[in-house]
């Protein structure tokens, strides 16, 4: 589904991505894995065009992604879930969860909005409220049931577990494996690599802007130098 | 000393007008700052460019005749419309041509883009005027029912125009309030401005709400310009300067990028600098004159910018993604 060639990625002078090739097949789970600085978010912005390659490809079930403006990647069906939520504090949780279907129009959306109260249902009793108001893990629900608004084949999630309660990541990470059930595919960027790792099929672990192992999510969890490096021994 | 409420009550009534006129000028101020955190200092001239749009059409009308036979609710209307859609091409031509191109420079850099955006928009309108009419001074001509005087008791008497200034700026309040905040296409620009980068991960096109929030605040001025003339009647190339200067002041007074606030913020320098013309004089024996209007209006402004830095109704304008 998403096949990433050679990418390289500079802040300036920062030599960011370093040739980084990877893919996520269709349906598949698949997460980054590495320390700040690695790449890891380099790599989402970049997919979903927030920053330019200097070079490499970035293939979209085939189609080359080069050229592409933010908003027309998501109409690709690529939705992204930025680091830190960002959700839009000033609008209102309902307002929120529409602009997340900004590129859609008819009649579904609702049914969407059924679907994300649904798998989160404090989100449907504060949906009048100004998002700002919101507790972060009422806002990182709010950021992924956004996401889901754009009906992606493609959901790309960036560090969904920062800084909220262990109840909280766990309830997150389930719904993130029910989302990926229902058939969405997703690259998930995590700190957490332990959550990662117990949840997603495949992994690639990153180390200053290039891959340096890549296996099943279980092989990973068995690897020395990831128990080391990311699972605290 | 004359204290009379018949006074007082015409006083509030000329600050009232003043005020929606800044209001509807210091909109396009604080719409542009909500997306972009810059200054338009050019959109004093988009003002302008709504106001020599309305007298060429009524002198056009005038001189084929065609005003003493239409309705002058239609001719108003078509000088508000017109205003507002050359006024607000003029501002996203202004956005595409001087502004996104320097998107990501230094903040100082759109700044004096800005700057010279207005001298040329000031001597391109002087050109244009003078290679026409030969002149750049315009007079608006005088529709008579808005000279109209209506009686408000107490020996008040104000003239329709008043009425209408104010009539037009509730009306169009009223639209941008409901545009901006109940329509898709409103939530958009209000997403932009609270984050740039996340409303593009939304599939919102950041460019094109971009523009539409300089057409939109340039409609606005394009409005008060149409106003100003019908009601001050003399305008020339650089009659947007005071009003200018006068609505970003009031855009910072209410609280820059907050849409209200400009409102708020108009409404309180229009109301001040009116009162000040009239009681200063009256108050202080003579000593100031109506001359200090306009010491008094902006000792207020720095007094509530020294208690309220962020302005009236000011919060945080961009949050970081946190």
């Amino acid at each position: 589904m998403l096949k990433v060639e050679e990418l390289h990625v500079y802040y300036d002078a920062i030599h960011a991505l370093k040739g980084l090739s990877f893919t996520v097949a269709q349906g598949e789970m698949v997460t980054l894995l590495g320390a700040n600085g690695a790449g890891k978010s380099t790599t989402l912005k970049t997919i979903s065009a927030l920053l330019k390659p200097r070079s490499g490809r970035i293939e979209l079930e085939g189609q080359s992604l080069e050229g592409l403006e933010p908003h027309e990647i998501v109409r690709l069906g690529v939705a992204h879930v930025p680091e830190g939520r960002r959700i839009f504090p000033r609008l209102s949780v309902i307002e929120n969860l529409r602009t997340g279907a900004y590129s859609r129009r008819g009649s579904t959306i609702g049914n969407d909005l059924d679907r994300v109260f649904t798998l989160f249902p404090r989100l449907k009793e504060r949906m009048r409220q100004s998002a700002g108001t919101l507790s972060g893990g009422e806002q990182q629900m709010l950021a992924i049931g956004r996401g889901l608004m754009a009906r992606p084949r493609l959901l790309l999630l960036d560090e969904p577990s920062m800084g909220l309660a262990p109840i909280l990541v766990e309830q997150i990470f389930a719904t993130i494996q029910e989302i990926n059930r229902e058939g969405v595919t997703i690259l998930l960027v995590e700190q957490n690599a332990a959550m990662a790792l117990a949840i997603c099929h495949r992994g690639y672990v990153l180390e200053t802007g290039a891959i340096i192992l890549e296996g099943k999510a279980d092989e990973l969890t068995g690897n020395d130098l990831v128990r080391q490096a990311y699972l605290g021994g | 000393m004359d204290f009379s409420a018949g006074i007082f009550l015409q006083v509030l009534m000329d600050g009232v007008v003043l005020g929606f006129m800044y209001a509807l000028i210091a909109l396009g101020y604080t719409m542009v700052y909500g997306v972009l955190e810059f200054i338009n200092f050019a959109h004093s001239e988009i003002f302008v460019i709504g106001a020599f749009v309305g007298a060429e059409i009524l002198l056009g009308l005038e001189s084929s005749g065609a005003l003493a036979t239409l309705h002058p609710a239609f001719v108003i209307l078509v000088l508000l419309f017109a205003g507002m859609a050359v006024s607000g091409l003029a501002a996203m031509g202004l956005e595409r041509v001087a502004y996104r191109p320097l998107r990501g420079a230094p903040r100082l850099v759109p700044l004096i883009s800005a700057i010279g955006a207005s001298f040329f928009l000031q001597d391109f309108v002087r050109l244009v005027e003078s290679l026409w009419r030969n002149t750049f001074y315009l007079t608006y001509p005088t529709l008579d029912i808005l000279e109209k005087n209506l009686s408000l008791g107490m020996g008040v008497e104000v003239p329709l125009k008043s009425f209408l200034v104010i009539a037009t700026a509730l009306a169009m309040l009223l639209g941008l309030y409901l545009f901006v905040n109940k329509t898709k296409l409103g939530t958009a620009i209000r997403a932009v401005a609270q984050d740039p980068d996340a409303a593009a991960l939304m599939g919102i096109p950041v460019d094109r709400i971009i523009s539409l929030t300089f057409f939109v605040g340039g409609a606005m001025g394009g409005a008060a310009g149409v106003l100003f003339g019908l009601h001050y009647s003399l305008i020339n190339p650089y009659s947007g300067f005071g009003p200018g200067l006068k609505a970003f002041t009031a855009a910072v007074l209410g609280g820059i990028g907050n849409i209200p606030g400009a409102v708020l913020g108009g409404l309180v320098l229009g109301l001040m600098e009116a009162l000040a013309a009239s009681y200063l004089g009256i108050l202080t024996d003579g000593a100031f004159g109506a001359e200090y209007k306009d010491v008094f209006a902006f000792a207020v402004l720095i007094l509530i910018l020294i208690f309220r830095p962020k302005g009236l109704l000011g919060e945080k304008v961009r949050e970081e993604g946190a």
